[in-house]
């Protein structure tokens, strides 16, 4: 079985969560690929920024992706919000397909999935009030009349903890935390389903992080809202996921119930980045295990498993053979040697 | 309307920048003045009392004999006789000057040009027309001239700027390739070869400058589209199913207006400068007019007749350094670095 041949019809019951809520979000075989330039007379190169992803997310549950710099996270975040449409493969919202709409069914499909950008001092524009940027969703999908549409601004203002009389204040008369409550505030005017949050917290304090964490959480509960959550933040992960999906250069490489991929790693890239998360407790903390060298250029990735000059246990196979995502110990795996990680 | 904190700063700023504020209200106050020139200077009394009623030769024409003289015509109310006419029978309240900008002085004491007196306070063109009169007409058609001038070219640049910054790729180099091959077309042979071939009018000359100057602004607008077009706010407003032309005008396009608005006062410049440049070559406005352009012209045609050359220099020199401080003003006031410096001093 190769990733390809995945079928997400029968995802591994593992996946399921275990429960029979409603799938909101469903990802088969996402692709996005972007041509690269390289000169006059050399032939385009092609990036696989998202090779092959799949995945389902039910309402009410958090799935994290985890990976570093480059592996294609927010690729991902721009493909399944559709500010990006993916190259190939399937999008579901709700059951229904997206790639490949007409911009008009599009407008009315994209309420569902929303998006919490990383950085509240970019994804908030500085001329506009938080007034303002709260209702612009509701004027550009709804025929609410100004005052229901203030009114609503105002009630969302409450629900994620910012004040009623802060409506007209411009985003820096705000604080980090404060303004990626604007952002959330925002993503929900629209009440989706899913929201799709890359990095939500990685340019907050420490202290802020946990509050606007905890205000997620609340809103999931509240809101029955789905999250597709991407991070590099083991720690946060381990807070707020159900699920986990860890990629590396593009690619799935570990896939499962958070307890079960954080109690015991089964790709050695996982098993990196957990030991690189700082612990407290000394009796918690892993073996340090460094990788070797660089992440390799998306334009080059090395043959077979992408992963295997860095990896510490590669062997002569993992050079030669591309590692399918496969089931093993209750969550997928992309490793020849998965069963032997202990 | 409520001014929004940062518009308030740059305001201040505006105003902490003492030459350029000042140079803001003394050129306001000439062009308010320039505007309403033919109550300062015109050949025409502002207010007539005669026989019991009252006339406004300013807004309406009435024949000569109203005044009971004997031609059908429009008054000519400088001349004597019909002078004697009226104020036999009531009063007349003139202009501070009384000559407009084609009145031509017959009564001069010596051959035209004639040097300045009591009665032509900076002389008298080659054609013997009040130089003052022409200077106050020839001033606001300059200014209107590059306010619209300005105003069209920005409208055009903007618009051009933001599709090229915005879609960039294919649309951007295409475009960019274009503007590079149109700014190296030699402008001003262009313009005498064009003008050559129509009478140019106010319009035309306006229409013909604007080919040439919509470019200046293109790149700037582009610079902050290409930035603006990846930012988050953006992104958000696309996930939000904002559609191009709103993400456009209302997300991208007021930020990329700071650029535009620091550069403006230097466009109306160069645009003065420009239609000036062009009467001087008689090539501008049609012959009559009244221009800074032309009396350089004839100051330069006449050396022997200083206060023509000298009187269009000061002005020119004046008006286009007024132009330039209150750009520096503007500037400053854009500076974002002082915006933000101020912000911090308000809040700390």
């Amino acid at each position: 079985m190769t990733t390809d041949a995945l079928n997400p019809d029968v995802l591994p019951d593992f996946l399921k969560d275990g429960d029979d809520r409603a799938v909101v979000l469903e990802a088969r075989h996402l692709r996005k690929y972007y041509g690269v330039k390289r000169g006059v007379f050399k032939p385009m190169a092609t990036v696989k920024a998202l090779d092959g992803v799949s995945f389902q997310l039910r309402a009410g549950r958090t799935l994290a992706v985890v990976g570093e710099s480059g592996c294609g996270k927010s690729t991902l975040a721009r493909s399944v919000t559709m500010i990006e449409p993916p190259s190939s493969g399937e999008l579901h919202y709700d059951g229904r397909d997206v790639v490949g709409r007409s911009a008009a069914d599009l407008k009315e499909l994209r309420r569902t999935v929303q998006m919490v950008f990383q950085n509240p001092y970019g994804s908030l524009n500085p001329r506009k009030t938080v007034g303002s940027i709260l209702t612009e969703p509701l004027v550009i999908n709804t025929n609410l009349s100004k005052d229901e549409r203030r009114e609503r601004a105002v009630a969302m203002m409450g629900k994620v903890g910012l004040r009623a009389d802060q409506v007209d204040r411009y985003p820096h008369m705000f604080s980090g935390g404060q303004r990626q409550r604007i952002a959330i505030a925002r993503a929900l005017m629209l009440s989706p389903r899913v929201v799709v949050a890359d990095e939500p917290v990685s340019a907050l304090d420490v202290s802020i992080q946990a509050q606007v964490l905890n205000l997620m959480m609340d809103l999931q509960e509240e809101l029955n809202l789905a999250y597709l959550f991407i991070s590099h933040d083991l720690s946060v992960v381990r807070h707020i996921a159900d699920a986990i999906m860890v990629m590396y250069l593009g690619k799935p490489v570990e896939h499962g119930a958070k307890d079960v991929v954080f109690a015991r790693p089964r790709h050695p890239y996982t098993r990196i980045l957990l030991a690189a998360t700082p612990r407290v407790n000394p009796a918690l903390r892993l073996e340090r295990v460094v990788p070797k060298g660089e992440l390799p250029s998306p334009l080059n990735p090395p043959p077979g498993c992408s992963f295997h000059k860095r990896c510490p246990y590669a062997t002569e196979r993992c050079g030669v053979e591309v590692p399918a995502l496969r089931p093993v110990d209750d969550r997928l795996v992309a490793c020849h040697h998965a069963e032997q990680m202990n | 309307m409520t001014l929004t904190p940062i518009t308030r700063r740059r305001l201040a700023n505006f105003r902490a920048n003492r030459r350029g504020f000042w140079s803001f209200w003394i050129f306001l106050a000439l062009f308010l003045l320039s505007l309403g020139a033919e109550f300062i200077a015109n050949d025409k009394p502002l207010l007539i009392r005669y026989d019991q009623t009252l006339y406004w030769p300013v807004f309406n024409a009435y024949p000569e004999t109203t005044f009971g003289g004997e031609f059908e015509t429009e008054t000519d109310y400088r001349d004597p006789f019909v002078r004697d006419l009226i104020e036999a029978k009531g009063w007349m309240v003139w202009a501070p000057v009384r000559y407009s900008y084609r009145t031509i002085n017959y009564n001069l004491p010596v051959p035209a040009p004639a040097p300045p007196s009591a009665d032509n306070w900076l002389g008298t063109d080659d054609q013997g027309r009040d130089v003052v009169a022409r200077l106050i007409y020839g001033f606001r058609i300059s200014v209107l001239f590059g306010l619209a001038l300005t105003g069209f070219s920005s409208i055009i640049g903007v618009m051009a700027g933001a599709v090229q910054g915005y879609f960039g790729g294919l649309t951007d180099l295409l475009f960019q390739r274009f503007i590079e091959i149109w700014q190296g077309l030699p402008t001003l042979f262009l313009l005498i070869i064009l003008a050559s071939v129509v009478t140019p009018t106010f319009w035309w000359l306006l229409g013909l400058l604007l080919l040439f100057s919509w470019t200046s602004l293109v790149h700037v607008v582009r610079a902050e589209f290409l930035r603006a077009r990846n930012l988050d706010y953006v992104r958000a407003a696309r996930a939000l199913g904002a559609n191009d032309v709103t993400i456009m005008v209302r997300h991208v396009l007021p930020n990329a207006m700071v650029a535009t608005l620091t550069f403006m006062p230097f466009i109306l410049n160069g645009s003065i400068t420009t239609l000036t440049a062009l009467d001087f070559l008689g090539f501008g406005l049609p012959p009559g007019s009244p221009s800074l352009g032309e009396l350089l012209a004839q100051g330069k045609a006449n050396l022997q007749a200083p206060w023509l050359g000298l009187t269009a220099f000061f002005v020119l020199a004046l008006m286009l350094s007024l132009l330039i401080f209150i750009g520096e003003a503007v500037r400053d006031a854009f500076d974002p670095r002082k915006t933000t410096a101020a912000l911090s001093n308000q809040q700390g």
